[in-house]
């Protein structure tokens, strides 16, 4: 009797705990992140206007009972036919793709090494790398300010050496943005990374060499293809963003550093153009679902808890 | 295999460096007496003098960390929520769309969430009539929705490694599912929802870009003041800042890794 009582009340809570823990993340992710699209894919199909909000109403009632439905398509064709959003929208990728392989060049071995570390020493390896993570990411590309101005701690040492003789140009040039971009990404690309090599099994690397395989085609043949997921994975955290980050480019970039975040921001604050500054925001989700997807299969796929 | 490993070292010591250099540099230009930052004229520490004068960065600081704990508390509830629904509920239908939900803000650039949520807020304000204004309440929430996909990362993984017997025993002996779960559950996982709750805060204190999009015209965040006043220029008075960020998120970091790091012999002891 008592257990069938006791059953029952569990069966009931379980439902309610069931209701509570998917639904209140699902409404408030659902309103506050998945609905905000659908407006500005509205707001990008206005026109500008002179008032508060800046763009008009897609519907007005013209007559008794007559809607009056005007689309604006003026700002999608600016974007795919004028030549500097174009080209904002290829450096954005390209730049993405540059930093995305070097902070796999760079940090692979680091992820490797921390991973085959002894236990001990891996914990504290790995805070090292989270702690410039959870530092401010505003100062952290603050500080290379300092240091790559053409009077700048890098320019003075160089100078003092005797290895140059006029200070070199970096900042407000896109190499300052690969260094800013791979300096504060590194460690996006080390955690999973990371996550996905501490479980890789090394008695399959002992049998490689059993078999005869030298280190480093054991190393092509086996350790590189397993950690694909991690490799995947990383590097989609690193690519993504960097497509539309706004803050690197801005500060350490020139003034005429093509990256379509830094144009969304500016079409949105200095030129009040919000439909524009939407309509932007559109194509740039527009190009990222694809890599953002694949990340999502593979990880499906393997089933793991990568990120 | 021993010289391989050693190569292997050198570079990760490189690449530390790499990581801890420029932050270095920063605090020790932060006492650099010169308003020159990059030249050394002496020890001073006006600078931080200087700091606690600055009432507007000061206002802005209070402001930022208010919308940081506040922010935190909200994410750290329904991040783990998130992560009960992912590990505790199996295969609901929905899971493949909440898993899209909660991963998108992970990697979502900045610009396009900071816009998207302002044009919502604008859209609400004419249609319901709030929220009224922006400011406080608009950029809490705003960080409530990052924040809460980062913390249901921690929580979740912390979450499915734990060892589930002991909530077994409870049920056996009666007691009621949101009992075990009160009691013991939340227990166990404790230091992920601390490490949660410290990671939601500095995600918000260091938030520009989406803050910039729906604060209002009264309520300028820490960040805003600080890029602001980079975008002037290198100011020694930014140093001394980001040398006190350092130095508390250092501390915090190294308490949260100190107790998980006591927590972990305890659960694999389980």
């Amino acid at each position: 009797m008592i257990q069938e009582l006791f059953k029952r009340l569990h069966l009931r809570d379980r439902q309610l705990a069931r209701v509570v823990n998917i639904g209140t993340p699902y409404l408030w992710l659902g309103l506050f992140f998945l609905a905000p699209f659908a407006i500005v894919l509205h707001i990008s199909l206005a026109e500008t206007a002179l008032a508060q909000p800046p763009y008009t109403s897609l519907w007005e009632w013209v007559d008794e009972g007559v809607l009056q439905v005007r689309l604006n398509l003026h700002n999608f064709v600016t974007v795919f036919t004028d030549e500097l959003y174009l080209a904002a929208f290829l450096n954005s990728l390209w730049v993405a793709l540059v930093c995305t392989i070097l902070c796999l060049l760079i940090g692979y071995p680091m992820a490797y090494a921390i991973a085959t570390a002894p236990e001990r020493r891996r914990v504290i390896l790995l805070m090292l790398i989270i702690l410039p993570f959870w530092t401010s990411f505003l100062i952290r590309v603050y500080a290379w300010i300092g240091i790559l101005k053409p009077n700048g701690l890098l320019n003075n040492l160089l100078l003092s050496l005797g290895l140059i003789d006029q200070p070199l140009t970096i900042l407000h040039t896109q190499t300052a943005i690969y260094i800013g971009v791979v300096y504060s990404y590194l460690p996006f690309m080390i955690l999973p990374l990371f996550a996905n090599l501490t479980r890789l099994d090394f008695s399959l690397l002992e049998a490689a060499a059993d078999l005869g395989c030298r280190p480093f085609k054991a190393f092509l043949k086996v350790t590189l293809p397993l950690s694909l997921p991690g490799i995947v994975a990383g590097s989609m955290l690193v690519f993504i963003p960097v497509v539309g980050e706004f803050v690197i480019p801005d500060l350490l970039g020139g003034p005429d550093s093509l990256m379509i975040g830094k144009m969304l921001w500016t079409e949105f604050f200095s030129n009040k153009d919000w439909p524009l500054a939407a309509a932007l925001a559109i194509c740039l989700l527009g190009v990222l679902v694809v890599p953002f997807v694949m990340m999502q299969r593979l990880e499906h796929r393997i089933g793991g808890d990568e990120l | 295999m021993n010289r391989s490993r050693w190569k292997l070292y050198l570079f990760l010591a490189v690449g530390l460096a790499f990581l801890y250099i420029p932050v270095l540099l920063l605090v020790i230009y932060s006492f650099n007496e010169s308003r020159l930052v990059t030249v050394w004229s002496g020890f001073s520490t006006k600078w931080y003098g200087e700091l606690l004068h600055n009432r507007q960065l000061l206002d802005a600081a209070w402001l930022s960390v208010r919308i940081a704990a506040t922010n935190a508390t909200f994410a750290v509830i329904l991040g783990t929520l998130a992560a009960n629904a992912l590990v505790r509920h199996g295969n609901f239908r929905g899971r493949t769309g909440f898993q899209l939900l909660l991963a998108a803000p992970l990697v979502m650039p900045e610009v396009i969430t900071g816009l998207s949520l302002l044009l919502l807020f604008v859209t609400m304000e004419h249609t319901v009539g709030w929220p009224a204004g922006r400011g406080f309440t608009t950029i809490t929430i705003a960080h409530i929705t990052f924040s809460t996909a980062f913390v249901a990362v921690v929580v979740r993984s912390r979450l499915s490694q734990m060892d589930r017997s002991l909530e077994e025993a409870a049920m056996d002996l009666g007691a009621r599912p949101l009992r075990v779960y009160m009691s013991i559950t939340l227990p166990l996982i404790a230091p992920a929802l601390l490490s949660g709750w410290l990671l939601a805060f500095t995600l918000s204190l260091d938030d520009l870009v989406i803050s910039s999009f729906v604060a209002g015209p009264g309520s300028t965040t820490l960040p805003m003041v600080v890029y602001s006043s980079v975008r002037m220029g290198v100011s020694p008075q930014i140093n001394a800042l980001a040398s006190i960020v350092v130095l508390i998120v250092s501390v915090a970091v190294l308490v949260a890794g100190l107790l998980s790091m006591r927590q972990q012999p305890a659960a694999k002891a389980n």
